[in-house]
């Protein structure tokens, strides 16, 4: 028995514009999900109200334009286009903001290579300047843009099935016939959750190989325990509730059930769980990057620049632009997320307590 | 009461033994023997004569249950066997690297406990005023911060500018102190954020009840009903949460170790890392799970001893 | 001398809420005389509960505020007074007992504990208030006091919670007791020995009580003086015999007529029709017009008090718009209460 991924992820290897494209559709994906749910929500007022209190704070709204526009800058990432003159697919982005590579360092909007004992004049002009490897900082910046998008998102979309079904399941079957199904479950992610997440993260990594698609079954694996944890904790709560007894009492069948009555109660849970997860998805892929286990080398990653830019810091004059721009893009989005996840959680939560 | 400690103990014991066949698993079954013997052996292309040995030598042409066996046993007497890359025995490096990774990892644990309670007192005190918004946006952004730009900055503050101690460096035959305090310094003030955060919100949820209301009734005073009322309820879940300290610890450890070169435990496993060193690998997740476990039960200890409806029940 | 201890005087707390201001207290006026009771009965949202609150100044922050009015207490306006002040009042010149004794008490503290905090903090040692304690505990009729004493709240009933709750308001002789809703979390056999409780130690204190309440069967039971509350404000008051016999305004009267004793077996129920308006936004005139079945011209605008009622009925001698057949104020309902008052062993509730 050897690693069930592994076919998938040759295959994947050898279909690189397939791959391009799995990791383009799951932005849409997520949008286009949240977009549904949005407008079924939207149709019972308990969401209405909670739009309208979201709608009243001011950081909640600029987290929102925020990530709105981080996602049109992966979303142009994800565009391909066909560039005659090199004969290459490029994207969007690519085709707006790459710039040519030079020798070596150079500080933002100068003219001239840092650091050097000659220093030689530059081919074009960086706004952010250049890496060591002589390749412009605000482009390797927006490229990161998309690789968060698809870490955060990407994850998440593997991890909510999972943490609701067994959390479902856990939470429905506790103490009752088959009260079996509960323990397993129990066992299983009490058994997850007691390895610290960092340490299991980079245990998959070490063994799966780099890569966004390995960073994101290792951030998975740590991620779904929490969900399920909350989903169990949320469907105990609502199985006693007098509304199932009584659909219960009138036939419904379990899986009735458990579609109809207990998971729509679930949604405000996950949502919250999953956009306050993004943020720190985006962190963790930033520091398994740095201690070297991250999405590897050739993808453009915040979390890669932060590990450039290591003994930068450390020369005379003091390359400090990698870093910074890395650490303030990824800043920036974390922060939205946190916000709105913030605002989501005190629009929806005490609603639907009371 | 030591009824309590004991049902807990031992109901670590299956855990431990899950987290062992999850780590099993994990390491000799999620890819094929060739591919984790060249994965392990990537920096010198390796020969099929050196990768045959290599899995000979790891014990991974063993029948499952043989592997199984050993290396849980092996893991549980802590015979954690020679490291891949420099073959020395990790035992051994272990035991030195605990005294400064557990001197940084305690102190930390506790000033961040410590001055966490202490700021979320503040800020509740001061709930809806603007001490507590500010409190609340500094606490924000610093939860948003990566854990690097920490180090990276107050390495920078403290040790270029301020010269209040060494960048780099070592020594355990003189003062640890001299070389532990800026980094047990950044892991508080990393962890601070999100800790202050969640204690503010403890409090927060227990300034309301009916009890606090009662309290007042009688005339006591604000300071006291905060610090005395309210804080001694809401330690409760402020001690049951202490225990998710612990991974910002072993993450602190991590790169706090890696930045300022302190041969610890956490250096030990990023040059792991680098070098592909799986046994040496698998050897400290098991140990940090083990801590953790640990962790989890001292918590669930002194929950019991803090609640008096579960303490005499 | 006069034997006023207690003097609310047009009170006004509101509340700030996404819906605009609650005026949950607005106007309210009643006195408190030495040694005696005071009912203030109404159905839940009144705004009795709060008026309560706002004597002591517990009135929930942010959002609640007192807008207005004055709370006069032994000559002193509290509302002028200093926060260490008003300290002194609380839990020593005024004690107050709440409505949920589960959750009253710190589940963190011992008995003695809290009940030693109430007359340390007014300054006794803590040797006296120990002794004290324990007397307190014999006081309310809680046996075994050492023992409960190193008990904590979780291990005693929710009757002993309460006993413990009035020991502790009454530990430093307070000249006022205020009482809101003490017994409606408590089992119904509970609450008659609470009652009995709270009357035996007026009597025996020469203490003031002002009681909280929904339940006019306590009414009748212990209070001397009763201020019925609507929406916000005071309705009618009057003596406790004079109520229960010739009620004035049209909501008590609708209260005592619907109480189901009152009702003949085989007829319908005599109902309050309609509901309780919108707390963000009283009608501009009488509050109760849109139920009361003796509306007139006159009750569009806010209704004066005369002798303690609010209701234009009072004015010139009630007569305005009465039809024939319609019983007037002074006149009684077929279905007129007894001059006896209600057992409280089974209280009838107002709540709709």
């Amino acid at each position: 028995m050897g690693n069930p991924l592994l076919p998938l992820q040759l295959w994947l290897d050898d279909h690189p514009v397939l791959q391009n494209w799995l990791y383009n559709l799951v932005p849409v994906l997520v949008i286009v999900l949240l977009a549904l749910a949005l407008r079924q929500g939207l149709k019972q007022p308990i969401w209405a109200e909670a739009a309208r209190r979201i709608r009243r704070r001011p950081a909640a709204l600029w987290a929102i334009g925020i990530i709105g526009f981080y996602g049109l800058i992966a979303f142009s990432d994800s565009i391909g286009l066909y560039d005659a003159k090199k004969q290459e697919r490029v994207s969007l982005l690519d085709a707006i903001s790459r710039r040519e590579k030079e020798r070596y360092y150079s500080a933002p909007l100068a003219t001239m290579t840092t650091g050097e004992a000659f220093p030689k004049p530059l081919k074009e002009k960086h706004i952010l300047g250049t890496d060591g490897k002589g390749d412009d900082v605000l482009y390797q910046t927006l490229k990161g843009a998309r690789t968060a998008f698809i870490i955060g998102g990407l994850t998440s979309l593997l991890t909510i099935p999972v943490g609701i079904i067994l959390g479902l399941l856990s939470g429905f079957y506790s103490g009752t016939k088959y009260k079996w199904i509960d323990d397993l479950i129990t066992y299983i992610y009490t058994v997850i959750s007691s390895i610290p997440s960092i340490l299991l993260q980079i245990a998959f990594v070490m063994v799966l190989g780099k890569g966004i698609f390995q960073i994101c079954i290792a951030l998975g694996m740590a991620r779904w325990v929490g969900l399920c944890r909350q989903v169990r904790g949320e469907t105990l709560r609502h199985r006693e509730r007098e509304y199932v007894r009584g659909a219960r009492a009138l036939g419904v069948s379990t899986w009735g059930i458990l579609t109809r009555h207990i998971l729509p109660n679930l949604l405000p849970t996950v949502i919250i769980f999953t956009t306050l997860g993004i943020s720190g998805l985006i962190l963790s892929e930033a520091i398994l990057s740095y201690l070297g286990v991250g999405v590897g080398d050739g993808v453009g990653s915040w979390g890669n620049m932060i590990n450039a830019s290591r003994d930068e810091l450390a020369r005379e004059p003091i390359l400090w632009w990698n870093l910074a721009s890395a650490s303030t893009a990824m800043l920036g989005i974390v922060l939205a997320f946190n916000l709105l996840g913030d605002a989501l959680r005190d629009a929806i939560d005490p609603r639907l307590r009371s | 009461m030591l009824n309590y400690i004991v049902r807990r103990v031992l109901y670590a014991i299956p855990t431990l033994i899950g987290v062992l066949l999850v780590t099993w698993f994990l390491f000799f079954k999620t890819a094929s023997p060739e591919v984790i013997a060249r994965r392990n052996l990537s920096s010198r292309a390796p020969t099929q004569a050196q990768i045959q040995s290599w899995i000979k030598g790891h014990g991974y042409d063993k029948p499952p249950l043989d592997q199984l066996q050993n290396s849980t046993l092996d893991m549980m007497r802590f015979r954690f066997g020679k490291s891949d890359a420099t073959k020395e025995d990790i035992l051994e490096r272990v035991k030195k690297g605990v005294v400064p990774s557990f001197t940084i990892g305690f102190n930390s644990f506790v000033a961040t406990v410590f001055f966490a309670v202490i700021f979320a007192a503040i800020a509740a005190y001061f709930r809806g005023t603007y001490v507590d918004t500010m409190t609340t946006v500094i606490c924000v952004i610093g939860m948003s911060l990566v854990y690097m730009i920490y180090i990276i900055g107050f390495q920078f503050l403290f040790c270029k500018i301020l010269k209040l101690g060494p960048t780099w460096g070592f020594n355990p035959d003189e003062n640890l102190i001299k070389y532990i305090l800026i980094p047990t310094i950044i892991g508080v003030v990393a962890g601070l954020a999100t800790e202050i955060r969640l204690y503010r919100t403890f409090l927060l949820e227990e300034i309301n009840l009916d009890y606090v209301r009662t309290a007042r009734a009688k005339g006591v005073a604000e300071p006291a009903v905060l610090l005395k009322h309210v804080l001694k309820n809401a330690l409760i879940p402020i001690i049951t949460n202490t225990v998710a300290v612990l991974p910002g610890l072993i993450l602190g450890s991590l790169l706090l170790e890696n930045f300022f070169g302190i041969p610890g435990l956490g250096s030990y496993l990023v040059e792991a890392i680098s070098a592909n060193d799986f046994t040496v690998v698998r050897a400290m997740v098991f140990l940090g799970t083990l801590l953790y476990i640990v962790g989890l039960i001292l918590t669930d200890i002194a929950y019991a001893l803090v609640d008096p409806r579960v303490r005499l029940s | 001398m006069s034997d006023v201890l207690l003097s609310v005087e047009n009170l006004k707390t509101y509340f700030r809420t996404s819906r605009g201001i609650v005026k949950a207290v607005d106007g309210v006026s009643f006195t408190v005389e030495k040694g005696k009771t005071r009912a203030l009965v109404g159905e839940s949202g009144c705004g009795k509960s709060m008026t309560a609150l706002s004597i002591l100044q517990l009135v929930p922050e942010p959002a609640g505020y007192i807008d207005g009015g004055k709370i006069v207490f032994e000559g002193r306006d509290l509302l002028d007074l200093t926060w260490s002040d008003m300290r002194t009042v609380r839990g020593k010149d005024i004690g107050m007992i709440f409505q949920e004794p589960m959750t009253s008490l710190n589940p963190t503290f011992t008995i003695g504990s809290q009940l030693s905090e109430a007359m340390t903090i007014h300054g006794k040692d803590f040797g006296t208030a120990i002794e004290r304690a324990v007397e307190l505990l014999d006081l309310v009729g809680i046996k075994d006091a050492r023992q409960t004493l190193r008990q904590y709240p979780h291990e005693l009933s929710g009757g002993m919670r309460q006993r413990v709750m009035i020991a502790i308001a009454l530990s430093n002789n307070p000249k006022l007791l205020i009482a809101d809703e003490p017994t409606t979390a408590l089992d119904v056999t509970v609450q008659a020995q609470i009652l009995r409780l709270l009357k035996d130690l007026q009597e025996r204190l020469g203490m003031a009580v002002l009681m909280i309440t929904h339940n006019l069967g306590i009414v009748s039971e212990i209070a001397d003086d009763v201020s019925v509350m609507y929406a916000g404000q005071v309705v009618e008051e009057s003596a406790t015999g004079a109520l229960f016999s010739m009620p004035r305004h049209p909501y008590t009267q609708g209260l005592f007529a619907s109480l189901p004793a009152r009702n003949p077996r085989g007829q319908d129920l005599e109902t309050l029709e309609g509901i309780v308006p919108d707390a963000a936004a009283w009608p501009s005139g009488c509050r109760f017009a849109e139920r009361c079945k003796k509306k007139f011209d006159a009750c569009s605008v806010p209704a004066p008090v005369v002798e303690g009622v609010r209701c234009h009925l009072m004015v010139s001698g009630g007569t305005g718009g009465v039809e024939n057949g319609e019983w007037g104020v002074g006149n009684q309902p077929p279905n007129s209460p007894l001059t006896t008052p209600h057992s409280p062993d089974a209280p009838e509730a107002i709540d709709a």
